[in-house]
C-alpha cells in the first residue's frame, strides 16, 4: 500500500519547478502576455530538453512513457508558475489520443510530439458544448466547418480536430482552407482561437474512435485538474507569505483570525484535491474502469475550490491584490478560464451522474 | 502508487472476515443494562481472544499483545465496517484513557485498569470541559485541595457523554492554584460513586437521552487519594493533550456510506410524481458532495501512506477533522432538502424517513463540527501550526 509519490517523481516535480522559477518567472510570463499569442517556441524546446513534450510519448518514439501521474505532476508544475505552454494539447492529449488510433503517419507524430519537433493544437470543444453554431464535418473527404476556442493552433504544426461525436481529424496547420482567428480571453496564459475550415484535407480522418475519444478527454481533464490545482497552491503560497509580512493596525494581518482563518480555509480544501487528482491521475493508469468518473469528479472539484481559493488569497492581498502590478491575477484568470475548458464543473457533475446510471428519469 | 495491500495482508483480511461470518454480537450490543452488559463482555473478550480487539496491548494488561501495525487496524476497521458489526466499543475509556495509562501511567494503574476496560467490564466518562472552560480548556477551575493523602475536589464538569452509565472518570482538576495556567493542573482516576458527584443529564438539540447522553457533573468535597493522579501532578495538561490527540484521531469518519444511503434515498424519494434523483438541481448537489467525498477518503489514503512510511505529514495531516465534520453536515442538509416539507419530521413520527437518520445525523454532525476541538480552533491549529501564521497576540491584562 504506497498512495505517494516515487522518488523519481519527486525528482521530476523538483527538476521541472526549478526549472521553471528560473527560465518562466512572473516577469517573463508579462512580456509574453504582450504577443498575440503567449506560447513560445524556445520555452517549447527546452522542455522538450527535459523530457516535458514526450512524458506520455511511447520510448521506442523517444518519449519517456511516462504515466498520466507523472503528466499531472509536470501540469501541476506549469499552473504553479502559469507558464504558457501547449503541455496539455499536445503532451498529453494528443498523444494519449495518437496512441490510441491507427495511421502510418502517427509514429512520425509522436517523434515529433516527443522531440518538441511538432506542436500538436486541438479543437475539440465541440466535442462536449456546441455554440455559436460551430461543428465541423468531413464531406467528401474533406473538413468543413467552425471550431471555438481551439487551444495552441498558433504555436501548432498539427491541429487535433473533432469532426463528429466519435470522429477525429488531424490536419496541418498551415492547410489551405484553414483560418485561424486568435481569440482573447481573460487568460493571458493560454492560446485561444477560432477556426473555420473550408473544405481543408486533412491528413487522417478516424472514424468510430468514441473509446480513444473518451480516454482523451478523461487525461486531458485530469491534466487540466492537476494545472489548477498548482495555480492554486501558488495563489495560497503568495497569500501566506504576504499574511507574514504586511501589518495593518500595528499587528501582522496574518495573526488576526479573520485572515488566518481564510488560509485555513483554503489549505483545508487543497490538500484532500490534491489526494483526489493523485488518485484520478492513478486511475486512468491502473484502474481504467474507475477513469471517466474520476476524471469528472476531479476536474469539476479542484474547479469549484479554485474559484474560491482564487477570490480568497486575492482578498487576503487587500487592495494592492486587485491591481495588475501584483501578478496575482495571472493565476487568478488561469483558474477561472481553466473552469470553462474541456467541460465547466455542471457538465462534468451531470456526466458523473449519468456513469453511476443516476439517471434524469430517476 | 501501489494500492495494493499485498498477500500477507490478504491472508489477514479473510482470516477477520471468517471471524466475522462465525461469530456475530448478540442483539443489543451497545444497550447497557446489566444481561446486556454481560452479553457485551463476553463478546469484547473473544474479539480480545482473537486479536480483533486490544489488538497492541501488551498480554500482562489484558490484551492480545501483537506488535502494532497499522494495516492490519485499517484492515480490522473495513471488514467489520463492511459486515456492519462495530469494532470492540466506541468508548472513551478505550480510545483516551488506555493510550495515555500506556504512555504515563504507572505498572499498577495500567494493570488494574486497561483490561476491564477494553473488556468492558469498567466504563469511563472523561471530566475536562467546564462551563466556564470550553475551548480555553486550560482555564479551568474544578480544585482539587490536598487534604492528608487525599485531594478534595470542588467544581463542576460538563459535555460529559455516558457520566450516567460510567463506573470511573479520568478527570482534570486544578492541583496547584497558584502556578501558571498550564502547570497546575493534574489528570486524575476516580469512581463515580464517590460520595459527592451529582450526575445531572444534559439534553442537547437532538433531544437524545439514549447511549450518546450528555451530562453535567457537579462535585461537592469528593475525596481521592492522591495515589490516583496518573503522571506527576501538575502534568495534567500535557498528559490531556496526548489524550486529545486520540480524540482528533477518533473524529475521522468515512462519508462513503453516508453518500450511499443519500443516494438510496434520492431514489426512493418522490414530490409531485419525480423522484428527486430526476431533478437536476438536487443531482448536482449529491455529486458536488460525492466529489468531496471522494477527495476526503484518497486523502486518508495518502494520511495512512505518511504514517506507513513513518513521513510527517505537514499541514495536509491537520486538516481531516474540519472537512470531515463539515462534510457529513452538508450531507445530512441535502437528504433533508430532498424530503421537502417532510424534511420536518422527526421522533418516529408516521411518514418519518429513514427512522429520522437525517435529522439526528444533521444535529449529531454539527455538535462534532464544535465538540472534540471547535472548527475554529482547528483554523487555528491549521494556520498557525500547518502554515506558520503569527498567533494572536495576547490582550494586556488590565
Amino acid at each position: 500500500m504506497d498512495f505517494g509519490l516515487s522518488e523519481d517523481q519527486l525528482l521530476l516535480e523538483e527538476t521541472l519547478r526549478n526549472f521553471l522559477a528560473d527560465r518562466v518567472p512572473i516577469e517573463r510570463v508579462r512580456e509574453l502576455r504582450n504577443d498575440d499569442c503567449p506560447n513560445e517556441s524556445s520555452i517549447w524546446r527546452s522542455l522538450a530538453e527535459l523530457g516535458i513534450t514526450g512524458i506520455l510519448v511511447p520510448e521506442d518514439r523517444g518519449g519517456s512513457n511516462l504515466n498520466l501521474l507523472d503528466a499531472c505532476l509536470a501540469a501541476q508544475a506549469l499552473g504553479h508558475s502559469v507558464t504558457p505552454t501547449p503541455f496539455i494539447s499536445s503532451a498529453v492529449i494528443a498523444p494519449i489520443a495518437l496512441r490510441g488510433l491507427d495511421h502510418p503517419e502517427i509514429p512520425a507524430w509522436l517523434d515529433g510530439i516527443a522531440s518538441g519537433e511538432s506542436v500538436f493544437g486541438l479543437a475539440i470543444t465541440e466535442l462536449f458544448s456546441v455554440r455559436e453554431g460551430a461543428g465541423v464535418a468531413v464531406i467528401d473527404g474533406k473538413l468543413n466547418g467552425k471550431a471555438m476556442m481551439a487551444s495552441d493552433v498558433c504555436l501548432a504544426d498539427f491541429i487535433l480536430i473533432a469532426a463528429g461525436p466519435n470522429k477525429l481529424a488531424v490536419v496541418r496547420a498551415d492547410s489551405p482552407g484553414l483560418k485561424k482567428t486568435h481569440l482573447l480571453t481573460t487568460d493571458a496564459t493560454r492560446c485561444t482561437s477560432e477556426l473555420v475550415l473550408d473544405g481543408v484535407v486533412a491528413e487522417a480522418v478516424f472514424e468510430n474512435v468514441g473509446d480513444t475519444v473518451a480516454s482523451m478527454l478523461d487525461a486531458g481533464r485530469i491534466a487540466l485538474a492537476a494545472d489548477t490545482l498548482g495555480a492554486c497552491e501558488a495563489m495560497i503560497e503568495q497569500a501566506v507569505s504576504y499574511a507574514k509580512e504586511r501589518k495593518q493596525f500595528d499587528r501582522l494581518i496574518g495573526s488576526f483570525q479573520a485572515v488566518k482563518h481564510m488560509c485555513a480555509e483554503m489549505i483545508s480544501e487543497l490538500e484532500p484535491a490534491r489526494s483526489l487528482v493523485w488518485y484520478a491521475a492513478h486511475s486512468f493508469d491502473a484502474l481504467p474502469e474507475e477513469a471517466p468518473l474520476m476524471a469528472c469528479h476531479a476536474l469539476a472539484h479542484v474547479s469549484e475550490i479554485g474559484q474560491e481559493i482564487a477570490s480568497v488569497s486575492t482578498q487576503v492581498h487587500g487592495g494592492i491584490g486587485w491591481t495588475d502590478e501584483q501578478n496575482l491575477h495571472f493565476w487568478f484568470k488561469r483558474i477561472g478560464v481553466g473552469r470553462g475548458l474541456l467541460g465547466g464543473p455542471g457538465l462534468l457533475r451531470e456526466r458523473a451522474a449519468d456513469l453511476q446510471g443516476l439517471s434524469a428519469t430517476g | 502508487m501501489d494500492l495494493e495491500y499485498g498477500q500477507r495482508y490478504e491472508e489477514f483480511r479473510t482470516e477477520v472476515r471468517t471471524f466475522l461470518d462465525n461469530h456475530k454480537p448478540a442483539k443489543g450490543e451497545g444497550d447497557l443494562s446489566e444481561t446486556r452488559r454481560k452479553t457485551l463482555i463476553e463478546w469484547l473478550s473473544l474479539q480480545i481472544d482473537h486479536g480483533y480487539w486490544a489488538r497492541t496491548i501488551p498480554k500482562k494488561y489484558g490484551g492480545y499483545g501483537a506488535e502494532p501495525n497499522l494495516l492490519e487496524t485499517v484492515i480490522m476497521d473495513e471488514e467489520f465496517n463492511r459486515a456492519g458489526i462495530p469494532r470492540g466499543m466506541a468508548s472513551q475509556g478505550a480510545s483516551m484513557l488506555v493510550p495515555t495509562l500506556l504512555e504515563h501511567g504507572t505498572e499498577e494503574q495500567r494493570k488494574r485498569w486497561i483490561g476491564p476496560t477494553m473488556r468492558g467490564e469498567v466504563m469511563w466518562c472523561q471530566g475536562y470541559s467546564e462551563p466556564g472552560s470550553g475551548s480555553d480548556l486550560a482555564s479551568l477551575q474544578t480544585s482539587a485541595r490536598e487534604d492528608g493523602d487525599d485531594f478534595l475536589i470542588n467544581g463542576q464538569k460538563i459535555w460529559t457523554s455516558t457520566a450516567d452509565k460510567s463506573e470511573m472518570i479520568f478527570i482534570l482538576v486544578r492541583t496547584e492554584p497558584d502556578a501558571p495556567k498550564h502547570g497546575g493542573i493534574s489528570y486524575i482516576l476516580l469512581p463515580m460513586d464517590t460520595p459527592g458527584i451529582e450526575v445531572q443529564p444534559l439534553r442537547t438539540m437532538s433531544g437524545d437521552l439514549g447511549d450518546n447522553s450528555f451530562n453535567q457533573v457537579f462535585f461537592t468535597d469528593v475525596r481521592v487519594p492522591q495515589a490516583n493522579v496518573v503522571g506527576k501532578r501538575g502534568e495534567g495538561w500535557r498528559i490531556a493533550n496526548t489524550t486529545l490527540k486520540h480524540e482528533r484521531n477518533s473524529l475521522n469518519s468515512n462519508s462513503e456510506g453516508t453518500i450511499l444511503k443519500l443516494m438510496r434515498l434520492m431514489e426512493r424519494e418522490t414530490s409531485n410524481g419525480v423522484a428527486a434523483m430526476a431533478s437536476p438541481v438536487f443531482r448536482d448537489r449529491l455529486m458536488k458532495l460525492q466529489g468531496r467525498s471522494l477527495a476526503m477518503k484518497f486523502h486518508a489514503m495518502r494520511m495512512l501512506t505518511c504514517s506507513l512510511k513513518d513521513e510527517a505529514p505537514g499541514v495536509a495531516g491537520l486538516i481531516t477533522k474540519l472537512r470531515n465534520c463539515q462534510l457529513n453536515f452538508d450531507i445530512s442538509a441535502l437528504a433533508i432538502d430532498v424530503m421537502g416539507e417532510l424534511g420536518a419530521l422527526y421522533d418516529h413520527t408516521q411518514y418519518e424517513r429513514d427512522r429520522g437518520y437525517w435529522q439526528s445525523h444533521s444535529f449529531f454532525s454539527l455538535g462534532l463540527i464544535i465538540g472534540g476541538g471547535t472548527a475554529q480552533i482547528q483554523k487555528n491549529i491549521i494556520s498557525e501550526r500547518g502554515l506558520g501564521l503569527p498567533r494572536e497576540p495576547k490582550p494586556e491584562k488590565s
